[in-house]
């Protein structure tokens, strides 16, 4: 593990940390499905880092498919909030 | 040379995610939160995944390289649609702006649709209001 | 037309991401769009003729740097106030109206007016976008107009129009 990706991975983990204080102190729902949302995007760069260290490419398409699965998961919370059926 | 510029990307966008973050706790209520973090965070990890392609690219390593690009464009299209749909979820869902705002054009249009909701009888928006 | 187009488009999508020529990895993709293609080809946009046009997508190439420059201006901007000791904000929702017609063209401006400086779209009624703003600057609705969708309209028009 060089310097970079040690720095890479604390900046990371870092952002996730404050992401989990808004997850947890919230005072609106709303608050923390932005913060859920923005925590699904940064374990996206996660994995770019981890492709980067392990050298395997897999990594990349677990980014792929939690970058889709999270847009579709806030997709249904932002609906959720709005009170409206999930077929409308 | 291309190895460098793209380690440099990197830290770009690590820096941006960081910014994005700390808006996520500095700033006043969910609207402006928002804003802030979707910003930052898109470009911040766009660049990341970018830098990634490229030094895919360089290594000769191609499925890499076209996977990050290919994450990019996910991203770049689906984060704005998820930040608007949390804002008008919220605002729907009757979060107040934050008492320093200056103005609220789309009070009005939210009463329409909370109306047009209750007709339909899909929710009644009394059980539902924060106090 | 449309459910060829969305069969080659996911059947794109499914060689890119495999990268590999395997007859395997050929027979899924082709049994795969084609599911794909039967059940979703009716969302796919209409009008794909307008593809085809190498003047569009010139535009597209000029828009996309244009782009990439506003959203680090806006990155740039949110981080100083983000870092400012007392958070220099004076938010508000704004209505202003666009002259886009198209549905793809809309989508775009809006997701554009979200990752540029200070904006973000809250809802789309028609012709009116419901923005908000972080920092309201000016009472007129011309100027607001010019400032949040002037830049992107013209490309945009060319680009989906």
């Amino acid at each position: 593990m060089t310097p970079f990706e040690q720095t890479a991975l604390a900046v990371l983990l870092l952002s996730s940390v404050l992401c989990l204080f808004r997850i947890g102190r919230g005072p609106t729902a709303p608050d923390r499905t932005v913060a859920i949302d923005i925590l699904g995007t940064l374990i996206v760069g996660f994995c770019c880092i981890m492709a980067l260290l392990t050298g395997q490419e897999y990594y990349m398409n677990i980014a792929i498919a939690w970058a889709l699965i999270s847009f579709v998961g806030t997709l249904a919370l932002a609906k959720y909030l709005e009170g409206r059926h999930y077929d409308a | 040379m291309l190895e460098t510029a793209c380690y440099w990307v990197i830290g770009i966008g690590l820096v941006f995610d960081l910014f994005g973050c700390i808006g996520l706790i500095r700033l006043p209520d969910v609207y402006n939160r928002a804003q802030a973090a979707t910003k930052c965070v898109t470009l911040g990890t766009c660049m990341i995944l970018l830098g990634v392609a490229g030094l895919g690219f360089g290594r000769a390593d191609w499925p890499m390289g076209v996977k990050a690009v290919i994450c990019a464009v996910f991203i770049l299209l689906t984060n704005p649609v998820a930040a608007h749909a949390i804002c008008r979820g919220a605002y729907l869902s009757g979060v107040k702006l934050w008492e320093g705002s200056v103005e609220d054009a789309f009070a009005d249009r939210a009463r329409d649709l909370r109306d047009r909701q209750t007709e339909e009888g899909l929710v009644s928006h009394e059980e539902t209001e924060t106090p | 037309m449309k459910w060829l187009m969305c069969l080659l488009s996911v059947f794109a999508l499914w060689m890119l991401l495999f990268w590999s020529l395997d007859p395997w990895v050929l027979g899924t993709g082709a049994f795969f769009a084609l599911l794909v293609g039967t059940l979703l080809g009716d969302i796919f946009p209409d009008r794909l003729e307008k593809l085809l046009d190498p003047r569009r997508w010139l535009f597209l190439m000029i828009y996309l740097p244009f782009f990439f420059w506003c959203c680090v201006r806006a990155n740039l901007d949110v981080a100083l106030r983000v870092i400012h000791p007392d958070v220099p904000i004076r938010p508000g929702i704004v209505k202003v109206r666009t002259t886009l017609r198209g549905e793809m063209a809309k989508t775009f401006l809006a997701n554009s007016i979200t990752l540029t400086p200070g904006t973000l779209t809250v809802d789309i009624d028609g012709q009116d976008l419901y923005i908000h703003w972080i920092n309201i600057n000016t009472d007129d609705v011309r100027r607001r107009t010019e400032e949040i969708c002037g830049r992107f309209e013209p490309l945009l028009r060319r680009i989906f129009e």
